[in-house]
């Protein structure tokens, strides 16, 4: 696979210390030890629903998250859970959302696919394709309006470029200079149907950026700091001005598209090439190859073990949310009636 | 008091709002520059500069997408659907979007932002430009809707929909925009959720909603001089649905017929039928009568339109017959 350089600005990975290298590493084990523990609960019949792992892709959100600042907004889809974590929630209150308790994000309301902590600037998870393209646009036209300098950033999967919503958000935000970066991370597939065969061109989003006077941006979503560099210029653009960015980020997603897909559509040798790429590994490598303690890394990856155990003795002891909470809450005074 | 537009109501209802808050700030298709297909937005570009008034692409998804984000960042956006009908391209934003949001968050998050649009027939446009949907509104858990009748009722209820902190439809009678009415000068503000009675008669109550509410008083006047007293309710607002001043009134009378624009099926008269009939099955004196448009899309032609439409003549013929039960 071939990735055209970063037209933005080459990543500025010499500005990552190595303490910021060694935490690029640990939200990312943090991630991928979050969804693992996820899945097993799923198995246990204690995670309802459906559920949207993101293993494998998790140098992603971590090096986009590493580029943003506090009160930065984040839009993402139903396969979110990491981009939560990497902005500061806590795991135990997104695993209780997700086994449904009183003591979930959301108080067991939300579920799986629509995590927000808006306290943390995450405005949402959003299971409709596309829409968090269009709403995340309004976000960032808040910003500028109030002149914050916040900037907002919106994750989607390659699928979302063939609906329309995407088409729109671009035009929309390009015309309003918008300060927002549009993030597709490109693992390969719709649920079950490879997005090569269902586009017209080889890269969904970055064929399509000069349509909307946007450069093509295309980065390797399994390496970190790439991932990296990237964000922080398009970000910095878009603090400064400079409007909307539209970056394709290629990975894949290790399991299944949800649940307990098994995801045998998938030929073996492209399933073994991609996890001969996992982002976690290679950078632990990498980090070692520069001179990072591997005990460091060892006790990171133990450090992670506790705290999931931790969220999940959280959430398990959360009670089941109490019947009131049905109707509470749909308009913004509390309450949810319709009729005076 | 000065006459007023149903038309210059909308602009004068935005401009009194943007007035008193920066973070009103209004969008849509032709808005601007032009003040809106139906010149409901004239003069706000002048008063209010580029920042604040702002014209869009042909992008429905897009522009409610940015009212919802903007809502949920702190600012108090109106938008404009040119047309009513067009809401069925970007549905998912209204329909699962912003009505849900804040309920899936646990009250996280909150959308005070205002969506207006010319609704419904009387120009002759044909089926797509001319429907009243705002019973599909009406069927989303998660939005107000309400359905001004008059110029007054235009500026105050925008107002209302304005202060609101929750997402609240406007649907803009385009049969009416040049009807005129007194308005008086300064703030006018209304509330959301209320019902108005507009004329009292003992013998039937009559529920109107919209550009139905002059038929139905002129109906109520025909009636009248036939020795059939109507009570004449302005519905004013599907959601919240004001029960207590419709069913004071059809208790009072023992009668009700609704008069409604919507396509019969679904349509909010039925909604309030089945409220009267389950809560005061005792007050019946006869069988609750819902005068609508029939189940069709609407044909463009003068003739055909104003048949499928509820007429006065209708209303009068439908509401005596429905009296000798
Ligand atoms: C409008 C819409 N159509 C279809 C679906 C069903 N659906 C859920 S996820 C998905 C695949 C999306 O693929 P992609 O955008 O690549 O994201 P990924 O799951 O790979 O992260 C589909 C078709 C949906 N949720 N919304
Ligand atoms: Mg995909």
């Amino acid at each position: 696979m071939t990735f055209t350089t970063d037209p933005l600005t080459n990543p500025p990975t010499d500005s990552l210390s190595t303490a910021d290298q060694i935490d690029l590493y640990r939200q990312m084990v943090r991630a991928r030890q979050f969804e693992k523990r996820c899945y097993d609960l799923f198995l246990q019949n204690l995670v309802k629903g459906t559920t949207h792992l993101y293993i494998g892709q998790e140098a992603i959100a971590t090096g986009v998250s590493a580029a943003m600042s506090e009160g930065d907004y984040t839009f993402v889809t139903y396969r979110g859970h990491a981009h939560l974590l990497v902005r500061g929630t806590p795991m135990g209150p997104i695993l209780a959302e997700m086994l449904g308790r009183s003591n979930g994000l959301m108080s067991g309301k939300g579920g799986s696919m629509h995590l927000i902590d808006a306290s943390r600037g995450v405005l949402g998870s959003y299971a409709i394709i596309g829409a968090q393209l269009v709403i995340a646009n309004g976000a960032a036209w808040a910003a500028q309006y109030k002149e914050t300098g916040q900037v907002t950033v919106c994750f989607f999967g390659d699928g979302a470029t063939n609906i329309g919503a995407f088409h729109e958000a671009m035009n929309f935000a390009v015309i309003w200079n918008l300060p927002i970066v549009f993030v597709c991370e490109n693992n390969q597939y719709m649920e079950y149907t490879p997005i090569r065969s269902v586009t017209a061109v080889d890269r969904p989003a970055a064929d399509r950026a000069g349509a909307y006077g946007l450069d093509p941006v295309v980065v390797d979503g399994n390496d970190v700091e790439a991932v990296y560099g990237t964000a922080a210029a398009a970000v910095h653009k878009a603090r400064t001005g400079g409007g909307p960015t539209l970056i394709e980020a290629l990975t894949y997603r290790h399991g299944g598209h949800s649940r307990a897909d098994p995801g045998k559509y998938r030929p073996d040798e492209e399933l073994q090439a991609w996890l001969a790429k996992d982002p976690i590994p290679n950078y632990r490598s990498a980090l070692i190859g520069r001179g990072v303690a591997e005990r460091d890394l060892d006790l990171i990856d133990a450090q992670t073990r506790h705290e999931v155990d931790e969220a999940t003795e959280m959430a398990k002891s959360g009670g089941l949310p109490a019947d009131e909470l049905l109707w509470t809450n749909l308009w913004s005074d509390g309450s949810s009636g319709w009729r005076t | 008091m000065a006459l007023v537009t149903y038309r210059e109501a909308v602009a004068r209802g935005i401009a009194q709002e943007m007035r008193r808050d920066e973070s009103v700030v209004f969008l849509g298709e032709d808005v601007a520059a032009a003040g809106g297909v139906f010149k409901t937005t004239v003069g706000l570009l002048d008063e209010f500069g580029p920042k604040r008034v702002r014209d869009t692409p042909i992008s429905e998804q897009a522009i409610l997408g940015a009212t919802m984000g903007a809502a949920m960042a702190g600012l108090r956006p109106i938008a404009e659907i040119m047309f009513s009908d067009f809401y069925a391209v970007c549905w998912d934003l209204v329909a699962n979007e912003m009505s849900k949001s804040r309920y899936m968050a646990d009250g996280q998050v909150s959308f005070p932002l205002v969506i207006k649009s010319g609704n419904g027939a009387g120009l002759r446009f044909g089926a797509q430009h001319s429907q009243d949907i705002s019973n599909w509104a009406m069927a989303i858990p998660g939005l107000k809707v309400v359905c001004p009748s008059n110029p007054v009722d235009m500026i105050g209820l925008m107002a209302a929909a304005v202060r609101d902190n929750d997402p609240v439809l406007i649907f803009e009678a385009k049969g009416m925009y040049a009807e005129k009415a007194e308005v008086p000068n300064g703030e006018i503000v209304d509330s959301l959720g209320k019902a108005k009675i507009i004329r009292e008669g003992d013998d039937c109550t009559i529920a109107a909603l919209g550009m139905m509410v002059p038929r139905a008083m002129r109906a109520a006047e025909i009636l009248s001089s036939r020795g059939i007293e109507a009570t004449v309710v302005d519905v004013r607002s599907l959601v919240p649905l004001d029960v207590t001043t419709l069913m004071a009134a059809y208790s009072r009378t023992g009668r009700l017929f609704t008069v409604e624009e919507n396509p019969r099926l679904c349509g909010w008269g039925a909604e309030l039928v089945s409220i009267i009939v389950e809560e005061g099955f005792e007050y019946l004196d006869g069988p609750p009568v819902r005068i609508t448009t029939p189940h069709l899309p609407l044909p463009a032609a003068d003739n055909l339109e104003d048949l499928a439409l509820p007429s006065v003549e209708r209303i009068v013929s439908t509401i005596t017959e429905g009296m000798k039960y």
